[in-house]
């Protein structure tokens, strides 16, 4: 009892000093996720101006070479370099993430705009298939329909783009319902404006701020899914380069070479990190409500 | 209760069907013919049309989902093709380590979890608290294959405390059994951890800062007693929701786990069929995850409803 209310009183000053530091840390997050993701779009941009080497050029007497000046990362067990292979792994992350979070929120959107404003059975049937969806864990899923696509990047894009669909329908449908039941919507539907006309300027622009949200989270969740099946072996072929792959073909030398695992690793890491304190920022700047 | 659990099964009925009808569809995705796809360009036509008229893809599409689903109430889930034996028996054979390394990875990650998410709410913007976000934090964004690698390098190859590969079955031999799942356990345990620390802080968070601790602590109850007693009780239950939602998660965890390790289980059999191209084991094992899944997930929401009264009466 007494120390509880001793201890009461001296609380507010190591607070008010932790909340400082605490905005200055997460107004150091978001501009630190920002440049993480330019840096790696700009890799992925510039990859042939300025990967030191050719990624898949192979170099038999310098393989599993340590790190030095003309390899920052080292090289794998053929002798290519690793920092070029990790700069043009850049371009298949991000197309994977961008990609199939792009198909999913079209996908998705149409969807849940159709089932939410159609309602009655087409509403059912939609949710339906998309529970069916849901009723699969993500990644046994993305393997299966990985397989049928056949390995490549296409197919891993368009298995993680159905995987990532429901989330989005969901999401748009809950907010079509929310929206329809304003009063502006009603109003629009009195003065005679026709149905697709008030979905797609009435309710449109009211659902996308939470579509945006989910996208730019579900963007760095994909980059992990897509390292995923890479590691595996599905998604893009030897030889080129995906950090998946990479790190699947470097496991066998973690005793020797660790640089081979660990620079995709590192690269994969930062990458998903950057993304989710971006994603953190657009929820906050768009809904200060979910704001934690 | 009874009425309710009713309710929810027959509610997932349709979306049962709507899972077979895709399991079936899966097969006829494939780019060309699943035929070609499955065997070599060498095998002679002979086997390629027995094998086409066995899986019955010579006939119309309603016929062979209509056999297909009459097979599949009977409690036949096809045969593998290579090694010609029921889908069954090749998931009986590897559901034991899969069921192993899932509880003893959630062990791992509650006790874990438990101690850091209180601790980390009890004593926020600690520095404590800062590590418990932090970790949180790092086991969301690496990946589960990431997290494996790294424990293999530390403790297999540089400190060589655990074997980095290989199954002994710890019914058998309990102490190379749990040697040989403790890297396997460790790395499905750490990501799950991170995932129920981040959400049983902010429920801490917010079960403290309500009204009945206040009345609590104003009775005289201790820090510690207050935390137990009131806070944690009413802090479980968004756990126990994102427990349920993490089992999708858990699920492909366990592959890419089962796969690093090289775990004989139903993960590590999913990616020999995918790569195999063993069409009709595939739809079999993911057939059958699949309603385990499901059937997992109502079991979360009747427990749901069983920990907070407030769901069932709604």
């Amino acid at each position: 009892m007494v120390t509880t209310l001793a201890a009461a009183p001296a609380r507010p000053l190591p607070d008010r000093r932790w909340r400082l530091i605490r905005r200055a840390a997460q107004s150091w997050l978001a501009p630190f996720g920002a440049a993480v993701l330019l840096l790696a779009i700009a890799a992925a941009l510039l990859a042939p101006a300025i990967s030191p080497h050719d990624p898949l050029k192979q170099d038999l007497n310098h393989a599993l070479a340590r790190p030095d000046r003309a390899h920052p990362m080292g090289t794998d067990n053929v002798g290519r370099d690793v920092l070029s292979r990790v700069i043009w792994g850049t371009r298949v992350s991000l197309t994977a993430g961008f990609g199939s979070v792009a198909i999913a929120v079209l996908a998705g959107g149409l969807l849940g705009l159709v089932a939410g404003y159609a309602g009655g059975r087409v509403d059912n049937l939609v949710m339906r298939v998309m529970d069916a969806v849901l009723s699969f864990p993500p990644l046994v899923l993305a393997l299966a329909l990985g397989a049928v696509l056949g390995a490549g990047l296409t197919g891993v894009v368009i298995a993680l783009g159905v995987v990532y669909t429901p989330t989005f329908a969901r999401l748009m449908r809950g907010q079509v319902l929310a929206i329809t039941a304003r009063e502006y919507v009603d109003a629009a539907r009195a003065l005679g404006v026709p149905g697709w006309r008030v979905a797609w300027s009435h309710v449109l622009p009211n659902a996308t701020a939470p579509i945006v949200v989910q996208a730019s989270l579900s963007v760095a969740f994909a980059i992990l899914a897509e390292a995923s099946l890479s590691f595996l072996g599905l998604g893009v072929q030897p030889p080129g380069a995906s950090w998946g792959s990479m790190i699947n073909a470097g496991r066998g030398y973690l005793q020797q070479a660790p640089w081979i695992v660990f620079g995709p690793g590192a690269a994969l890491f930062v990458t998903v990190v950057g993304l989710n304190f971006v994603g953190d920022a657009i929820r906050d700047a768009l809904d200060p409500r979910l704001r934690a | 209760m009874g009425l309710l659990i009713l309710r929810r099964l027959v509610a997932t009925v349709p979306v049962l069907v709507l899972v077979t009808a895709g399991v079936f569809a899966l097969i006829h995705l494939t780019p060309g013919d699943p035929i070609d796809a499955m065997m070599a360009e060498s095998v002679d036509d002979s086997v390629k049309r027995q094998l086409r008229s066995e899986l019955g893809l010579d006939r119309p599409l309603y016929l062979q989902y209509a056999t297909w689903m009459g097979r599949l109430l009977q409690g036949d889930l096809g045969r593998s093709i290579r090694n010609s034996e029921p889908v069954i028996q090749n998931v009986g054979r590897r559901i034991r380590p899969s069921l192993q390394l899932a509880g003893l990875a959630m062990a791992i990650s509650l006790l874990v979890a438990t101690p850091i998410g209180i601790l980390s709410a009890a004593r926020r913007n600690s520095a404590l608290d800062r590590v418990g976000t932090s970790f949180a934090l790092f086991g969301i964004c690496m990946p589960n294959f990431l997290i494996a690698l790294l424990l293999i390098f530390v403790f297999g190859v540089t400190l060589r405390w655990l074997p980095i590969s290989g199954y002994v079955d710890p019914l058998e031999e309990p102490w190379d059994g749990l040697r040989s799942l403790a890297l396997p356990a460790i790395t499905l345990g750490v990501a799950l951890a991170a995932v129920i620390t981040r959400t049983l802080r902010s429920s801490m968070l917010e079960a403290l800062s309500e009204d009945y601790i206040r009345t609590a602590r104003a009775k005289g109850l201790t820090d510690g007693a207050v935390v137990r007693r009131h806070a944690l009780r009413n802090a479980l239950i968004p756990v126990v929701t994102v427990l349920g939602l993490q089992l999708g998660t858990l699920i492909g965890g366990a592959v890419i786990t089962e796969y690093v390790f090289a775990l004989p289980g139903v993960g590590r059999l999913v990616v020999d069929a995918v790569f195999a191209r063993d069409y009709p084991l595939v739809q079999g094992v993911v057939l059958l995850i699949a309603v385990g899944f499901i059937m997992s997930n109502l079991l979360v929401d009747l427990l749901y409803g069983w920990i907070d009264p407030r769901i069932r009466h709604h």
